[in-house]
């Protein structure tokens, strides 16, 4: 007898584990995409998307856009009749996806999310300048202009530092991301 | 004196350097010691999540347990930060295995976290402890009806910590009417101005803070105050960018609560890190140097509210 779980299934566990609230008292109701500020830019609204969970539709889901696109503002959370963690779900099929090299083509969230955790474990703490290359290239000609003429504007005003910021005891911060992530490559590649 | 541990976060250090100068500026003047963490590190903002909760919790947790050892309550401006040593804290009391494997962790730098202190943002602290009547009393300059648009952002407020007003609270206007400033009503004050899809989703991210911006103009706004250092690089550093991607013409300081709350303090613009704006502050100095610009209307608005 077949065993394994289902796409829903395994999503709803991720929760669980998580502290996360199950999807399954979803009523359907729409408050959620009502209320998504960013919901123009998504293929599918949230509430589509907790449906197609639901029907086990795991090609259509990580196909989307949609969890790429929620900006973790949590107004979907606050006005939930059924007290769902929306925002909790987004990143959980964010991480799904990562863990199955499974998402949409073009978007820069996955690489942007894996460049963002090796800087830190580069250095203890967040620099700007780092992230550039994860993104930049992505905008076009016009956009890359725009792009260094804010970031000029920033420098001029002292805004952007010009050497990575580092924490003191950084060799006791690695060996305590060493206790979660265990021999990982960002860990590896870090140092 | 009441003391609390100070933890700036990333951004205070360089990109939000005048936020970090006018909140200790503040703390000053209000009679608050913030001590700042030893050798902090990033709080893991929102893209760590998306990778590792385990890791975020762990980051986020080291703060706490510096915060910890010196006994005192952690305070941090940064409303990203704040929201992540909020819940980190939760969570870490809810789930004592989840401590107990964190806390192996932790071993390595020395520390242990336990759960004994309690986190706030800057905003809380102003308002709650110090409180709003306090402050009042305290104001030196007024802000000369200065039109100011508190800006709530989304971390502050949500995700929600208790039963708190999450759909319309009222003390940051109240902080803005205690510096003598007219706190502006405007619909969007707790809308999500983009600023972490920045970088990942640029049209979604300038098309709601186009959208932000224009409702606070559209009620007469002359400048808008916030408590996040994500929405003021979103809302001031890409204006220019947004302007140009609607062909609009914002021209629209933003400042951080503590910069306007600190001249009203009798703090000079210098001690509060003015000057490093790239929309230009000097309007909103201008008006509240000269009292008799105080009765004119703001030079932004497009009609008067009904």
């Amino acid at each position: 007898m077949d065993t394994r779980p289902t796409f829903y299934q395994e999503i709803t566990n991720m929760m669980y584990a998580t502290h996360g609230d199950p999807i399954s008292t979803c009523i359907q109701c729409g408050t959620c995409s009502g209320t998504c500020p960013v919901v123009e830019f998504m293929d599918h609204t949230p509430r589509d998307l907790i449906g197609m969970i639901r029907a086990d539709l795991k090609d259509e889901v990580l196909a989307s856009n949609t969890y790429w696109y929620c900006a973790s503002c949590f107004h979907c959370n606050v006005r939930c009749p059924a007290h769902i963690d929306i925002a909790d779900l987004m990143y959980t099929l964010k991480r799904y996806s990562i863990w199955k090299n499974q998402y949409p083509e073009g978007l820069i969230g996955p690489t942007f999310a894996e460049t963002f955790v090796k800087m830190i474990l580069s250095g203890g703490r967040s620099y700007e300048p780092v992230l550039a290359p994860a993104y930049i290239f992505n905008y076009g000609l016009q956009g890359f202009l725009n792009e260094a003429l804010t970031a000029t504007g920033l420098l001029l005003k002292g805004r952007i530092p010009v050497l990575p910021p580092r924490i003191k005891r950084l060799d006791n911060f690695r060996r305590m991301v060493g206790h979660i992530i265990p021999a990982s490559n960002l860990v590896g590649e870090a140092k | 004196m009441k003391a609390y541990a100070y933890f700036p976060g990333c951004s205070l250090e360089k990109m939000a350097l005048s936020y970090h100068q006018s909140a200790l500026e503040c703390a000053r003047r209000l009679d608050l010691e913030f001590q700042e963490l030893d050798d902090w590190n990033c709080c893991g903002t929102t893209a760590y999540f998306a990778i590792d909760q385990l890791l975020s919790y762990t980051l986020s947790a080291r703060n706490l347990a510096l915060a910890e050892k010196k006994k005192l309550d952690m305070v941090t401006p940064c409303a990203g930060c704040y929201k992540n040593a909020y819940f980190t804290n939760v969570t870490l009391k809810r789930d004592a295995d989840l401590a107990e494997h964190i806390n192996e962790a932790l071993k390595e730098d020395d520390l242990h976290y336990a759960g004994t202190n309690q986190v706030y943002h800057l905003l809380e602290v102003f308002c709650n402890d110090v409180g709003v009547q306090e402050i009042k009393k305290r104001v030196t300059q007024s802000l000369n009806s200065l039109r100011v648009a508190p800006y709530y952002g989304c971390q502050i407020v949500r995700p929600r910590k208790d039963h708190e007003e999450v759909e319309n609270p009222r003390y940051f206007e109240d902080l803005i009417a205690a510096t003598g400033a007219t706190p502006v009503e405007y619909q969007l004050k707790m809308r999500c101005c983009g600023g972490s899809l920045l970088i990942t989703s640029r049209k979604a991210a300038f098309s709601m803070a186009r959208n932000l911006l224009q409702n606070a103009m559209d009620n007469g706004a002359a400048v808008i105050a916030t408590a996040c250092p994500m929405c003021q690089v979103n809302l001031e550093c890409y204006q220019q960018q947004i302007n140009q991607e609607f062909g609009a013409r914002f021209s629209v300081p933003i400042l951080y609560f503590t910069q306007l709350l600190g001249l009203a303090l009798g703090a000079s613009p210098k001690e509060l890190g003015f000057g490093s704006e790239l929309v230009s502050a000097s309007a909103v100095l201008a008006q509240i140097r000269n009292k008799e610009t105080s009765t004119t209307q703001s030079p932004y608005i497009r009609h008067a509210t009904s």
